[in-house]
């Protein structure tokens, strides 16, 4: 399976790479790169609208991949199914989308205070644009969320709740259908931001429940710059375009311009056509390594950052949040700059920061963390070795 | 105290001793502990440079037509490199600052703590040291 993704056998300073900052950006499989060389060298074209051969190719390829990417979020159809050019792209859109359709001055939106920033500013800036007021919900000191404050913090007022499914830098899997049933049983709408979920979980938008999910494709082993938005048919429908022109269009004059059906009425300007339909293998590939995946690499990292009492794990795993492979954490008495510096000379890459949550991070008083976070193709092997030298950078500078 | 090439020269020298990386960072690393602490009150936000990664405060003051620095950071391998900044570039003239390249960070070997793409504070700082010696020319 490793062979599968040909950055694992780089070297950086001379030792073999140990890449933990999947959570960041996950590797490329070969199938992956193949398909974008193939599409770039041979199947180049502009989707859609000429009637030649070529472009018929790579729209076929293009159209395909919404119908496998329908097929593996288990939604209703086709139209609900928006190619981006990322998850921050996704949830823009529905800012500003679903705002204009739906937010007026006086109305609510929830996040949580565990959001990456791209789920953040996006209605921060619609909240400026209508008047709105954004509220967040609070985790608990184990990072779990505090769903069921929803309970009376949502008001005839709240319009829509957004709550990432996984957590960036927490690692915990979010009970997002008993937050939808809440949601939904108080009239207002949920968007959950799958950038860490699609990677971690089988997504059933179906089951979920969730109205809007979003996600990245980069991150799930797809060509950089894709992206899905799922939407609720019904919703999509009364949201305006956010961009205007290319594909989207119905008939353009002087007098006014209609817009085309969905899914086209989102998909503004030339299409990232080489890159899209590599989420077909992603997915598949997404899928073969969560089944034969199993948590020894997860509990044997949990179990040895646990255990040091100078590391402070943020994302304490306990009922029905579940941790998936992504660990967070500070040490006492070092910083997670010279920790990240000393990891990286022995070959491993983390990410420290403060991994595009600071309103997290000011929750629980740090200026930064570390982060290892996992895939599958990761081994027993390498988590050893990245707790030994993690071991050995703490004795370094403390 | 010799040139400002000079010192950079010997702190250059010193440097092409350590093979390994590990051995470098050991020493910037010593160096860090032994920096002189900002004093908590002037760990203010004008003074503050910041970043991602660490947090750097830098503080300059003019004497005699000399500018001395004095600057900390909450990261320790940053407060190694700022020790040897702030030892090169302390009670120099604006004139002698503002006309050196800084390619001796680029010698030591530690471009990539100070390249501008990496989200800390010390490719601000050395901007700042420059821009400061511009302002005082």
């Amino acid at each position: 399976m490793r062979d599968q993704f040909p950055q694992l056998s780089e070297k950086v300073y001379g030792k073999q790479l140990v890449y933990l900052d999947n959570a960041a950006t996950s590797l490329r499989p070969q199938r992956v790169i193949d398909l974008w060389e193939e599409l770039s060298s041979r199947k180049n074209a502009n989707l859609h609208r000429a009637v030649h051969h070529i472009a018929a190719v790579a729209t076929e390829e293009y159209e395909t991949t919404r119908d496998a990417v329908r097929q593996y979020l288990n939604a209703d159809s086709r139209e609900e199914i928006i190619f981006t050019s990322g998850a921050t792209a996704s949830i823009n859109l529905v800012a500003f989308s679903f705002g204009e359709a739906f937010i007026k001055e006086g109305d609510e939106i929830i996040v949580t205070e565990a959001e990456h920033h791209s789920n953040i500013v996006p209605w921060q800036m619609l909240c400026k644009r209508k008047n709105a007021v954004l509220k967040h919900l609070e985790v608990d000191d184990n990072g779990h969320l505090k769903y069921g404050e929803l309970e009376t913090m949502i008001t005839p007022k709240t319009k829509l709740v957004c709550v990432s499914h996984i957590s960036n830098v927490l690692g915990l899997t979010n009970p997002i259908k008993k937050i939808v049933n809440i949601c939904h049983s108080k009239g207002c709408y949920v968007l959950a931001d799958g950038a860490q979920g699609i990677v971690h979980e089988a997504v059933d938008v179906r089951d979920l429940g969730c109205d809007f999910y979003a996600f990245s494709g980069h991150k799930v082993f797809s060509a950089p710059g894709t992206g899905v938005l799922y939407g609720r048919r019904e919703l999509l429908e009364k949201m305006p375009p956010f961009m205007g022109g290319g594909e989207m269009i119905g008939t353009v004059s002087w007098a006014g311009t209609t817009y085309a059906p969905l899914p086209q009425k989102f998909e503004a300007g030339t299409q990232n056509m080489a890159g899209v339909p590599t989420l077909k293998p992603a997915l598949e590939i997404a899928a073969e390594l969560r089944a034969n995946d199993n948590d020894d690499v997860r509990d044997f990292v949990l179990d040895a950052l646990s255990r040091n009492d100078r590391i402070r794990l943020f994302g304490i795993p306990g009922g029905e949040f579940k941790k998936v492979p992504l660990f967070s954490f500070t040490v006492e008495g070092a910083h997670h700059e010279d920790l990240a510096l000393i990891l990286d000379k022995m070959g491993i890459a983390v990410r420290s920061g403060q991994m595009c949550a600071e309103p997290l991070m000011d929750r629980f008083g740090v200026t930064g963390m570390v982060r290892a976070s996992f895939a599958q193709y990761n081994t027993l092997q390498e988590a050893e070795y990245f707790i030994d030298s993690l071991e050995k950078a703490i004795s370094m500078l403390v | 105290m010799g040139s400002l090439k000079e010192v950079q020269a010997q702190i250059v020298e010193d440097f092409s001793m350590f093979d390994e990386w590990l051995d470098k960072y050991e020493y910037l690393i010593e160096l860090g502990k032994n920096l002189k602490p900002f004093p908590e009150e002037s760990k203010t936000e004008d003074r503050l440079i910041k970043g991602c990664q660490s947090r750097v405060w830098l503080d300059c003051k003019m004497e005699d037509g000399l500018l001395w620095f004095s600057a900390d950071s909450d990261a320790i391998i940053t407060r190694g490199i700022i020790s040897l900044l702030v030892g090169v570039y302390s009670g120099r003239t604006p004139k002698e600052i503002s006309e050196d390249d800084f390619s001796f960070i680029d010698e030591l070997g530690l471009k990539e703590n100070l390249s501008p793409t990496r989200a800390n504070g010390l490719a601000s700082m050395i901007s700042t040291i420059k821009r400061t010696a511009e302002e005082n020319l």
